[in-house]
């Protein structure tokens, strides 16, 4: 078992990031969440409802969408498929019509999608991928966006511009969930964070506190080394 | 210029080849060739949509040809049924014995799922041969009635072909239909990872049922125009090997492609008519070009002919 005992709450309108080192039982948490993990124990509740044994698809149906680790866009498909692969589980009339506006949505967050619409969506950027990704996320209309390591593997400038897309996004009333191991850029952006070692969250609080903490500082922040060394000595 | 544009012109241009092959070529032994090529595309888009779409294999698909044969036999034969009433039964039959063989097995994939179907493909043709009291067993099913409407008799050879190619050109309008609309996307999504695909929302198992069901019944449709071409059907049609001659018409056609089918179909029905002048040697120069077309064309005729395409314009460019 990856995690044990493990309590968090996402309220809603604002940015929880959940930081750790590898293997502290981050993606898991997200994998249950989402339902790619079939089994767990304990409760999952979103708006008052229990994920509990829901499929992915079901999960995505209630209004939870996650742009995964390495974001694992369908690279033959063309960027305009992958959006709208995204609306998958918005297929009724009416519903249609709001997909059209959340594609249009979509592509004023992110203008380059619109310009690479009939490319491969493998021929993409990293940065412009991982775009894709979210994009993809919300053209399911989410509440609660889930993200798993959107910095992974991308120059700092394009982190910095995925992370203003996040707060956007915040403001303009979507929950978001992020695992980061860019801790520092995570706590920056974030209102609240939680701090996972082997399995269980060891801090949690405001990022403005947890900024300021000294194991988070040494531990993940790089700050203080010779504070560290020293207490060792 | 946008791809439905092209599309159309690509359906309207097939038709008006097939149209007047019908009329030019008036050799029995031609336009049977071109009938079978019309059963044997049927057979590779079925499969082409499961394979080539959604990613997932099946080596039993013979099964569904032979159901769809067997069924219009015994209810033309043995019950005097119309062959226009034994079509929709027949491909019914197929479907609902998909859909029962695919709920268990389409939770495996890769290899397994392979075995599985291969399985599948065994026990029918065994229920085939063995069931004699109803399939004729081993020594085939003779006195399949020939397909008439009205005053059209379709025992003829140029009749046969156009109703089978109308068939062919159908399916090719739904299954690019299909993969147009979002279903199609999500078939192709299962293709380059099941899991983001559930992820995103895409119900793969429910998906990859459906789509494993609508190539059964493109299989049963082909097979029910076999039975009514040639009047006779034996098991020993719907082996094993027939199974793996689907797969390497799409295979060596072109996976995820329906043109594909078609090309691939043509080749693999033409190859040993023209290679009957090596006698002995048939079978070894047929393995030889099936394998220089996999190892120089690896993605398949139509991706092959492509590349080829776009190098040659490439280059005139320069």
């Amino acid at each position: 078992m990856a995690i044990k005992g493990v309590s968090l709450s996402v309220a809603k309108g604002r940015i929880i990031t959940l930081i750790g080192a590898n293997g502290a039982g981050k993606s898991t948490i997200l994998s249950a969440v989402s339902g790619l993990l079939k089994s767990w124990e304990g409760e999952i509740e979103f708006e008052g409802t229990s994920l509990k044994g829901l499929d992915p698809p079901s999960v995505v149906k209630l209004g939870i969408s996650l742009v995964p680790e390495g974001r694992l866009i369908f690279p033959p498909l063309t960027v305009m498929d992958n959006l709208k692969l995204g609306a998958y589980t918005l297929y009724r009339k009416n519903e249609g019509a709001t997909a059209a506006e959340t594609l249009e949505h979509v592509i004023t967050l992110f203008p380059i999608l619109s310009e690479r619409a009939k490319q491969p969506a493998g021929t993409l950027s990293g940065g412009e991928q991982q775009m894709l990704a979210i994009g993809r996320a919300l053209m399911a209309k989410p509440r609660l966006l889930l993200l798993d390591e959107p910095s992974m593997g991308l120059a700092p400038q394009i982190v910095e511009k995925i992370f203003q897309t996040l707060i956007f996004l915040r403001d303009e009333g979507y929950t978001i969930l992020l695992v980061e191991q860019n801790a520092r850029a995570a706590l920056q952006m974030a209102d609240r964070g939680y701090v996972f070692e082997t399995g269980s969250v060891v801090l949690q609080g405001e990022t403005s506190e947890l900024l300021e903490d000294q194991d988070v500082k040494r531990a993940f922040l790089g700050k203080d080394y010779g504070d560290f060394y020293e207490e060792r000595q | 210029m946008n791809k439905p544009y092209w599309y159309r012109i690509a359906y309207v241009a097939v038709a008006a080849i097939v149209i007047l092959t019908g009329i030019l070529v008036s050799n029995a032994y031609y336009l049977q060739l071109l009938t079978f090529i019309g059963i044997n595309t049927l057979l590779a888009l079925g499969l082409n949509m499961l394979m080539g779409y959604a990613g997932q294999i099946s080596l039993g698909h013979a099964a569904f040809y032979g159901i769809g044969a067997y069924t219009t036999a015994i209810l033309t034969v043995h019950y005097a049924i119309s062959p226009w009433l034994a079509l929709p039964a027949a491909i019914l039959i197929a479907m609902a014995i998909a859909y029962i063989v695919g709920v268990p097995t389409l939770k495996l994939s890769g290899y397994y799922l392979g075995m599985g179907t291969l399985g599948f493909g065994m026990i029918i043709h065994i229920l085939f041969r063995e069931w004699s009291s109803i399939t004729g067993g081993a020594s085939g099913f003779i006195g399949i009635p020939p397909l008439e409407f009205g005053p059209v008799s379709f025992a003829s050879g140029r009749n046969y072909f156009y109703l089978v190619w109308g068939f062919v050109l159908l399916s090719l309008i739904i299954c690019r239909r299909i993969i147009d609309s979002r279903v199609g996307r999500g078939l192709r999504s299962i293709h380059d990872g099941e899991k983001t695909a559930r992820a995103v929302g895409v119900d793969t198992s429910q998906l990859k049922l459906q789509v494993f069901v609508l190539s059964a019944a493109f299989s049963a449709l082909a097979g029910f125009l076999y039975a009514h071409l040639v009047y006779f059907i034996s098991p020993g049609t719907f082996d094993f090997i027939t199974s793996i001659r689907i797969v390497t018409m799409v295979v060596i056609g072109g996976m995820a492609s329906i043109w594909g089918a078609l090309l691939g179909a043509s080749l693999l029905t033409l190859l040993p008519e023209w290679l009957h002048s090596f006698s002995e040697f048939e079978m070894v120069v047929y393995g030889l070009i099936l394998m220089s077309v996999m190892i120089f064309l690896p993605q398949g005729l139509t991706r092959g002919l492509m590349d080829i395409y776009e190098r040659s314009k490439k280059s005139q460019n320069r």
